[in-house]
């Protein structure tokens, strides 16, 4: 930040530099005052004295025990989140790349539709085609029936109200987040070089393995962040597709601050939630090696 | 060292030949077997859609729509704007992003410039900073705004103005980050090009410039509204008493479900496939010129 009135003089000096500067500024300000400050009012609002309440105000005590009350108290919230939304991540990859991969190599002339095809059930509501999974998904909708017919699912057994159903939903909301991604990079992948692994002898298979999937990956990792980050803070599925035992964090930091306005404790959430997955993130990053995404 | 490794690789190499011959299955699975799968999650991608529509023609025998398909009707279509509040949520959401989108493509877009084209002490830390809200869950990202709503004593007046304020900040990251993966794949020479040629600066940028970098804007554009319209977690947090679609259907399942909402889901499918192909062709028959 402190660079912002250096830049302004070099700017009388070297047009260029001044310039660039002045276009990112409106910008930076816009995040600074609508981002960083909110988030830094949220560490502060973290702290407060947590015998306080709504009504009678909050005292600002330095409470850090807040943050070891809220692990204590949700720790199991936090760990459902992150299996949920990692289990719905890998499922989005397994069933995205293949669809990335075919758009990108196999669809010929029929690429831009398909792709069209990929976007298009998204410009309906997200709440509409979660409530539409909530019924076709009830007990007695056609494929709790049908599994039950099957055998896979017991007489009495059912989908609705059960983690699968609350994953099912996290998938089946993020995929184009995964297959947009992916599918870009992809379409930058120069088939010749997969045409001579091919003639050097080498499987299809090794040739995937070798040339193709190392030169996605890129994508395959923007595409799993922009599942995963989602996914960790989602409530609405796990409300509309699951019961309060399927509960995520988000659901209790939106129930702490839209029901019972405790503020510490959802601000504490708030955060602890935004620091593992900033940090989960930014190891994933480093291990993919592609640093230069952020 | 190389001498080493060389013959530890050459046996591995020598097993290939031998399963060449297979090829021709691994070829066809190849072939037909990703394409297959992928029309299979396609299909799947499809079926609450599908879902959708079929219950946009439903007559349903009571108050609410969610039950089972009863018998056919156009009414549904014929009467959006009949359940109470609607039309005012869809009013609402349009107004909210079509200002939001306007505000985060112009700012987003002027940054894109910035870090593209423009070398400066603080790129690194200002592409953080960018790269932060989009690695905010959104459910932290509506608490922290609502939190400085009420600190600085506007939680009465929510509404219309917080809603900008909330959509413009997680819009602006995907602008940037659409408008910036544009820009860093143009070709810098062209604008030479035009500044050989004795065009202003200005000149270039408006003809040169612009033009190149306008089809990324467009797309920024496009996910930002459709971001903002869609968006329910973080309008949830900051709408106060305002009532945005996502918030009316999310306020309706609590209660009647009108079957109207499906009408305006199959409304909002069609009219946005209808743009995005309708771009595309536009596009294409004005590259053909």
């Amino acid at each position: 930040m402190s660079q912002a009135p250096t830049a302004t003089v070099d700017g009388e000096t070297t047009r260029r530099r001044g310039w660039g500067w002045l276009l990112l500024i409106p910008g930076l300000l816009y995040l600074a005052v609508f981002f960083v400050f909110p988030t830094i009012q949220l560490f502060f609002t973290s702290l407060y004295d947590p015998s306080g309440s709504f009504e009678l105000g909050y005292q600002m005590t330095w409470h850090f025990g807040n943050y070891v009350d809220a692990v204590r108290d949700n720790w199991n919230l936090f760990l459902r989140s992150f299996a949920y939304a990692g289990t719905a991540t890998v499922i989005c990859l397994t069933l995205g790349y293949p669809l990335a991969y075919a758009i990108a190599f196999k669809a010929g002339r029929w690429k831009h539709v398909m792709l069209v095809l990929v976007i298009a059930p998204f410009f309906t509501s997200f709440l509409l085609r979660t409530l539409s999974w909530r019924t076709i998904l009830a007990d007695n909708g056609p494929v709790t029936g049908f599994l039950q017919t099957i055998n896979v699912l017991p007489e009495d057994g059912r989908l609705l109200a059960t983690p699968v159903a609350v994953i099912a939903g996290l998938t089946y909301n993020f995929m184009p987040f995964m297959t947009l991604p992916i599918f870009a990079s992809l379409d930058k992948v120069d088939y010749r070089l997969v045409e001579a692994s091919g003639d050097l002898y080498a499987s299809p298979l090794t040739g995937f393995r070798k040339v193709t999937w190392p030169l996605s990956l890129p994508g395959v990792v923007a595409g799993t962040l922009l599942t995963f980050i989602p996914a960790c803070g989602d409530y609405v599925n796990a409300e509309l597709l699951g019961t309060p035992k399927q509960y995520m964090v988000g659901n209790r930091i939106q129930q702490a601050f839209l029901t019972e306005h405790n503020y510490p404790l959802a601000a504490s959430l708030s955060l602890i939630l935004m620091v593992v997955v900033v940090a989960m993130v930014v190891i994933y990053v480093r291990r993919a090696g592609t640093e230069d995404l952020l | 060292m190389a001498t080493v490794t060389a013959p530890e690789r050459a046996p591995a190499e020598t097993g290939r030949p031998g399963r060449a011959r297979r090829r021709p299955v691994g070829r066809w699975l190849g072939d037909h077997l990703i394409l297959v799968i992928g029309i299979l999650v396609l299909v799947y991608m499809f079926v609450p859609i599908a879902y959708i529509f079929a219950l946009s023609f439903n007559q349903p025998s009571s108050r609410s729509a969610t039950a089972e398909f009863e018998s056919f009707t156009w009414n549904n279509w014929t009467s959006i704007c009949e359940p109470d509040g609607l039309c005012e949520s869809l009013r609402l959401s349009l107004a909210v992003g079509i200002t939001s989108t306007v505000i985060a493509t112009v700012l987003g877009a002027l940054m894109a410039f910035a870090l593209v084209r423009h070398s400066f002490r603080g790129r690194s830390s200002s592409n953080l900073l960018i790269f932060l809200p989009m690695a905010t869950p959104e459910v932290v990202m509506g608490s922290s705004l609502l939190a400085m709503f009420v600190s600085v004593g506007a939680d009465s007046a929510l509404g219309f103005t917080s809603l900008v304020i909330a959509h413009v900040l997680f819009c602006l990251s995907f602008v940037v980050v659409t408008v910036k993966a544009r820009l860093s794949g143009m070709d810098y020479r062209l604008e030479q090009a035009a500044m050989d040629l004795y065009a202003t600066e200005w000149q270039t940028f408006r003809l040169v410039t612009l033009p190149l970098a306008m089809p990324g804007i467009v797309a920024a554009a496009l996910l930002s509204f459709s971001l903002s319209f869609d968006d329910f977690i973080v309008s949830n947090f900051t709408a106060g008493q305002s009532v945005t679609f996502p918030i009316f259907i999310y306020g309706s399942k609590l209660k009647d479900f009108p079957a109207q909402l499906f009408v305006v889901g199959s409304l909002m499918f069609i009219v946005s496939v209808t743009v995005v192909v309708g771009g595309q062709l536009w596009t294409r028959r004005r590259a053909e010129r």
